[in-house]
């Protein structure tokens, strides 16, 4: 069964944040540069936001495309700043005694940044925001953020924060998460785990899953008399390719939601011209 | 070839090993390298137990434990002991165990070993704030890993103990995480919190501290509560807890203890695994061995004319080796800081993921030169 496929371009316009999620190692930072290329493309106006301090990402979305960098320390400053607790997060800050806070109520941290985000979403300023998400494992609690506090928290302005954080996941038309893993066995369950969890847990709407390398290309025959070496390389070449039309397949069948293909690219490390192609074959 | 870099022995560099501790970054293999590590060491003989901080099932599964693992460790069934080498076979002695470290628990074990009287233990577990820091504070499950590691490595059951990093930068707070619990306990929040009162009594008024209902205004007062009813039960717990991390820190620097650098030819591993080197050696500590898993495998190109009927097969050819040395110069920096003085082995890409014991035993032969009859170091296919 083939899965469902989608435009792209269309579901860049159905939302105004996307949070690329992913376990490590999977290209969620190439992910964001293409979906942010793509997006620019076609004439939005785009913002990149990026969480885990990667400086690989601001190389790859290129100069044109405001990236900014969010941390949750700045975030939780600001955020008493701007409730008029200056003092308090001076003190805050210089005490230390943020770790202990986070610590206290853990998830703190995430929702100013998440409250940050919507904060950037209600603005305006940009057609759509693209989150590089947080590192592996940590997508689910990031955005559990929210409900977590407001079960712990019953009042004041993290309270607060967390409740408009929750409606904003909750309307797919406010924010979309997007799932990226590679064309294997394990990333690939993981991705379905994540998946489930996201929905069920969190209830945010999970836009396009995106299929990071996938090796497709045409059928290798061996021609008779083919040199060993030849054979031995198109063998492997198509073992690859087989497994990962398999990977696919498997996917299309245990998660019923539509797949973005971005090709296998021949280069251990991408760069902004490379970015800039897998953004054109979305199309 | 590896740009002339020397290429000695994995197993002769961990043969001796009573720590064997893989970093790297996420996706390049660790878990994997873990397992198939502790397998190469049974072979020879070794009573191992692998402990894994991937909360995915996938290691159980693939040693074949299929309720998965748990904090205690499981005896893995290596029947038939080593299908096919018959190298390092030897007595048979060989064991191998896996275990999968669970934070929380080993928190509590600590707070129970620590606590002077079984109610304190119980009124420290059962505190909120107690266990957001035992899932949440950063360094956490990195300070773990390495008190889990001190004990097994204490444990007569076991000649060597491998573990798997957390697929994070922090990972080598793991060196420094002894340190940060004690730093924690050593916080401004928390003296300000023990501040004898006048009477002598550590009596507590969060009224009294403007900054604590500051802090209250925002989280919530029953947070602070609970945080300051963790710092009140845990007081004159902290000696016992810095004395065990001094142990624990000694077993790091122990010359028994390797460190296992784990790689894959992709840029931000390659700078990732080079930070790594500098953070260890930083620390006075060395890479005992470099793992470069998941290369591309470069095929010989055959000589004479290329027939026209092949055209395709070329085509592939010569983006398998073009992908090959773009990987080799990616990897040439990582290999110029460690592989001049540390041997490393290449594991090249599977046509399939590994899930299951044969697998894991196929990447053991690749890593270890068995089977293949090509020697350590060489990619296959090379």
């Amino acid at each position: 069964m083939p899965p469902k496929r989608l435009d792209p371009q269309e579901f860049l316009r159905t939302t105004r944040l996307v949070i690329v999620a992913g376990k490590g190692g999977v290209g969620k930072t190439t992910v964001t540069a293409v979906l942010a290329r793509a997006a620019t493309e076609s004439g939005l106006r785009v913002l990149v936001v990026e969480l885990d301090g990667k400086p690989a990402l601001r190389t790859l979305v290129g100069d044109d495309i405001t990236v900014l960098a969010l941390s949750a320390s700045a975030a939780l400053a600001e955020y008493l700043n701007d409730h008029g607790l200056r003092r308090v997060a001076k003190r805050l800050a210089s005490s230390g005694v943020i770790e202990v806070v986070s610590t206290a109520a853990p998830g703190i941290d995430d929702i100013v940044v998440l409250g940050k985000l919507k904060q950037l979403e209600r603005i305006g300023d940009h057609d759509l925001i693209i989150v590089d998400g947080p590192a592996a494992g940590h997508a689910i609690t990031f955005l559990m953020s929210a409900r977590s506090l407001l079960d712990s928290v019953h009042a004041g302005p993290i309270h607060t924060q967390a409740t408009e954080v929750r409606e904003m996941l909750g309307d797919p038309a406010r924010c979309q998460v997007v799932m990226v893993t590679l064309p294997e066995t394990t990333p690939i369950n993981e991705l379905i785990e994540t998946s489930f969890a996201l929905e069920e847990r969190v209830g945010v709407q999970l836009g396009p899953v995106v299929v990071n390398g996938f090796d497709d290309g045409p059928e290798l025959e061996i021609s008779d008399g083919a040199h060993p070496s030849l054979v031995a390389a198109a063998e492997f070449r198509s073992a690859r390719r087989a497994m990962h039309r398999r990977e696919l397949e498997r996917l299309g069948e245990l998660l019923a939601i539509e797949q973005i293909r971005l090709p296998h690219v021949v280069t251990p490390g991408l760069t902004e011209p490379d970015v800039r192609r897998l953004a054109g074959s979305l199309t | 070839m590896t740009g002339g870099v020397r290429v000695g022995d994995v197993r002769s560099a961990l043969a001796d090993a009573s720590v064997i501790v893989c970093c790297g970054s996420g996706g390049v293999g660790k878990t994997t390298t873990a397992a198939v590590l502790g397998i190469e060491l049974a072979a020879i003989g070794k009573r191992v137990v692998v402990v894994t901080i991937d909360p995915a099932k996938r290691l159980a599964d693939a040693l074949g434990v299929p309720g998965g693992l748990s904090n205690d460790p499981t005896q893995i069934d290596l029947h038939p002991p080593f299908a096919g080498d018959g190298a390092g076979a030897g007595d048979g002695a060989g064991q191998l165990w896996a275990m999968m470290l669970d934070t929380r628990a080993t928190f509590d074990g600590l707070v129970r070993a620590n606590a002077p009287s079984p109610e304190q233990a119980e009124r420290i577990l059962a505190n909120s704030f107690y266990r957001n820091i035992a899932g949440a504070l950063s360094g956490t499950q990195e300070y773990m890993a390495a008190e889990r590691l001190h004990s097994l490595h204490a444990d007569g059951r076991f000649d060597v103990v491998v573990v798997d990093t957390p697929p994070t930068r922090n990972a080598l707070d793991f060196l420094d995480a002894p340190a940060t619990l004690a730093r924690f306990l050593d916080h401004p929040l928390f003296k300000l919190l023990m501040l004898p009162t006048r009477r002598g009594l550590k009596v507590l008024n969060v009224a009294a501290q403007p900054l604590l209902r500051t802090i209250g205004k925002v989280v919530g007062g029953e947070v602070l509560a609970d945080a300051i009813a963790f710092f009140q039960a845990f007081d004159g717990m902290q000696t016992g807890f810095r004395r065990r991390a001094d142990d624990v820190l000694t077993l790091l620097r122990s010359s028994t203890t390797r460190y296992v650098l784990v790689a894959s030819p992709k840029l931000d591993t390659v700078d990732e695994a080079r930070w790594f080197a500098t953070k260890l050696s930083e620390q006075g500590l060395a890479v005992a061995a470099l793992i470069v898993n998941r290369s591309t495998p470069s095929f010989p190109k055959p000589l004479g004319r290329r027939r026209k009927v092949d055209a395709q097969l070329w085509a592939n050819l010569d983006e398998l080796n073009a992908t090959a040395a773009a990987e080799r110069t990616q990897l040439h920096p990582l290999l110029a800081d460690v592989g001049s003085a540390a041997p490393v082995a290449w594991v090249p890409l599977l046509p399939g993921d590994v899930h299951d014991l044969t697998g894991l035993r196929q990447i053991q032969a690749l890593l270890f030169a068995r089977a293949t009859g090509s020697p350590a170091g060489q990619p296959v296919g090379a």
